[in-house]
């Protein structure tokens, strides 16, 4: 564990010395819960239609396939157009492009992202690498399935898809978003034990709190 | 003074108008901006999709009472700068609350939403938004001093604090407008309206790849959209004071959207053609080519 996450004790501005536990005291341990929708249905429709025609995308590249992202924010491809728009943070953001492959040290820090991101979450594969692994299927150091440690909504398929590609795989993120199908923050609550036990079978050197808020 | 309750509603009406105003005008920049650079660019209805998303997420999280406070403290200094001051000259419906000496009101709300963004981002503890808020206060401290130094200089030049006034005092032609009667203040409040408008070349505060996005860095959900309502009325309720200041206020709905747009666009149109300053940079901008036209003008006045 890292130096300045262990216990250790601080003088207080009054000298009063107490004990910090830095991943109990300055994180939240609360595990994710299940949140339903509104109640009412015609209200959670128009809220879907909301979601789905303002899709704001953490703009985080991990492997070769970040590279396709880029072209979409230009002239040539526009996606802005579509109200796809790209988010610093991931705050903000609703939609999380695993691109491409990743690494175990890469998880680490996409699983910080996308739960700090608000739900309704949706995670996109893009590339072979996230189905199974693709040219890397026996790679010592990258992930082979990535639905096994973040809930997947849509996979698209190629190695490297071309941005043609991304934009349909937006068309039908919407589609699924709009048929109320794009649910995984409460997929990732309700089986937050199994995909923890996943994440900690790879990721080793675990100094992060179970839920980062 | 009496007070007139009837006033109420047709603040709100004002409120409405500028709102729904401010959402489309952003879209409409935006998308100009998006042309520029030979994009399409985003639909025009774009930003209700966006306010409306933000309200709906199911969840969101707090990081102490500042935190709540902040969006709040934003909105209501864009809702009481466009309260404070007179939108239509003449018009009874729509001269809100305006008083005799609103101006310095005006002035003091201008920086209030800056500085409740400023506690707020920082009770969120997070150092990007830290840094983001230092150059913030710095940049629109120093954009602040020429437009404080153009509005005295109007002040003095019309021996009154009241927007009303100087508005009325402007009427009959263009040539009474302060834009030709006292053209050094104009440049100076115009060369701070770019420090303010949070555009290129100063937008150095928001940042999106270096410091992601700067103040509101984690802000999410109900927060952001409140603070999105406001990105909708602020820089109108701005563009109403300058409008009513130095060019001639507008007696009517259309010439008030035509001349906010056309104030608009001044700084969308400097911010396709410039790219970023860092905030030093900015800083010794204003303090160099804006700060003496204002004192200039308060001189020759
Ligand atoms: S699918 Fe192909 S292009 Fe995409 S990350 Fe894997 S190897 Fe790279």
């Amino acid at each position: 564990m890292k130096e300045e996450l262990k216990i250790r004790v601080v003088k207080g501005p009054d000298g009063v010395e107490f004990e910090v536990e830095p991943l109990r005291d300055y994180y939240c341990e609360a595990a994710p819960t299940v949140m339903p929708g509104a109640y009412i249905k015609i209200v959670e429709d128009m809220f879907n239609w909301a979601r789905s025609e303002s899709i704001w995308i953490l703009g985080f590249g991990t492997g070769c396939g970040a590279i396709e992202m880029r072209p979409l924010m230009t002239p040539r491809f526009d996606a802005y157009r579509y109200g796809v728009q790209w988010r610093p943070t991931p705050r903000q953001a609703n939609l999380f492009v695993i691109s491409g492959y990743l690494s175990t040290k890469t998880l680490k820090r996409a699983i910080r992202a996308y739960e700090q991101m608000q739900s309704p979450k949706y995670v996109i594969g893009l590339g072979s690498c996230t189905i199974n692994g693709g040219m890397y299927w026996d790679s010592y150091n990258t992930i082979k399935r990535l639905d096994d440690y973040l809930p997947v909504d849509l996979y698209i398929a190629g190695c490297m898809p071309r941005p043609e590609a991304l934009l349909a795989g937006f068309m039908d993120m919407k589609k699924l978003i709009r048929a109320g199908r794009g649910e995984g923050a409460n997929l990732y609550a309700e089986n937050f034990e199994w995909y923890k036990a996943n994440q900690k079978r790879v990721i080793h050197d675990w100094d992060m709190p179970d839920y980062n808020w | 003074m009496q007070f007139d309750w009837m006033k109420i509603p047709y603040s709100l009406l004002t409120l409405f108008i500028v709102v729904n105003y401010g959402f489309l005008l952003g879209a409409l920049i935006q998308k100009m901006g998006a042309r520029a650079g030979r994009r399409y660019g985003i639909p025009i209805w774009q930003n209700y999709v966006d306010m409306l998303k933000n309200y709906s997420m199911r969840s969101s999280i707090t990081h102490g009472a500042m935190f709540y406070l902040g969006p709040v403290f934003r909105l209501s200094g864009g809702v009481g700068l466009l309260l404070f001051v007179p939108t239509i000259y003449g018009s009874y419906m729509f001269s809100n609350l305006s008083f005799a000496g609103d101006l310095i009101l005006a002035l003091y709300f201008v920086f209030f939403g800056t500085l409740g963004m400023a506690l707020g981002a920082g009770e969120s503890g997070h150092p990007h938004a830290a840094i983001g808020i230092t150059r913030g206060l710095s940049q629109v401290s120093t954009a602040e001093l020429p437009f404080a130094l153009a509005v005295f200089s109007v002040a003095l030049q019309y021996q009154t604090l009241s927007v009303t006034d100087i508005v009325a005092a402007q009427q009959g032609g263009m040539m009474n407008w302060t834009l030709f009667t006292n053209p050094l203040a104009v440049a100076a409040a115009m060369l701070a309206f770019l420090g303010t408008m949070m555009r290129p070349p100063f937008d150095v505060v928001v940042a999106p790849q270096e410091i992601p996005i700067g103040p509101p860095t984690e802000y999410h959900s109900s927060y952001l959209a409140m603070m999105q309502t406001n990105r909708a009325i602020f820089p109108i309720a701005k563009i109403v004071i300058y409008m009513n200041l130095f060019f001639g206020g507008a007696d009517s709905w259309p010439v008030f959207f035509f001349k906010v747009f056309l104030i608009y666009l001044w700084s969308a149109f400097v911010g396709v053609v410039f790219p970023r300053f860092r905030v030093e940079q900015s800083i010794r901008w204003f303090l160099i080519w804006a700060v003496p036209l204002g004192i200039l003008s308060i001189v020759l006045v």
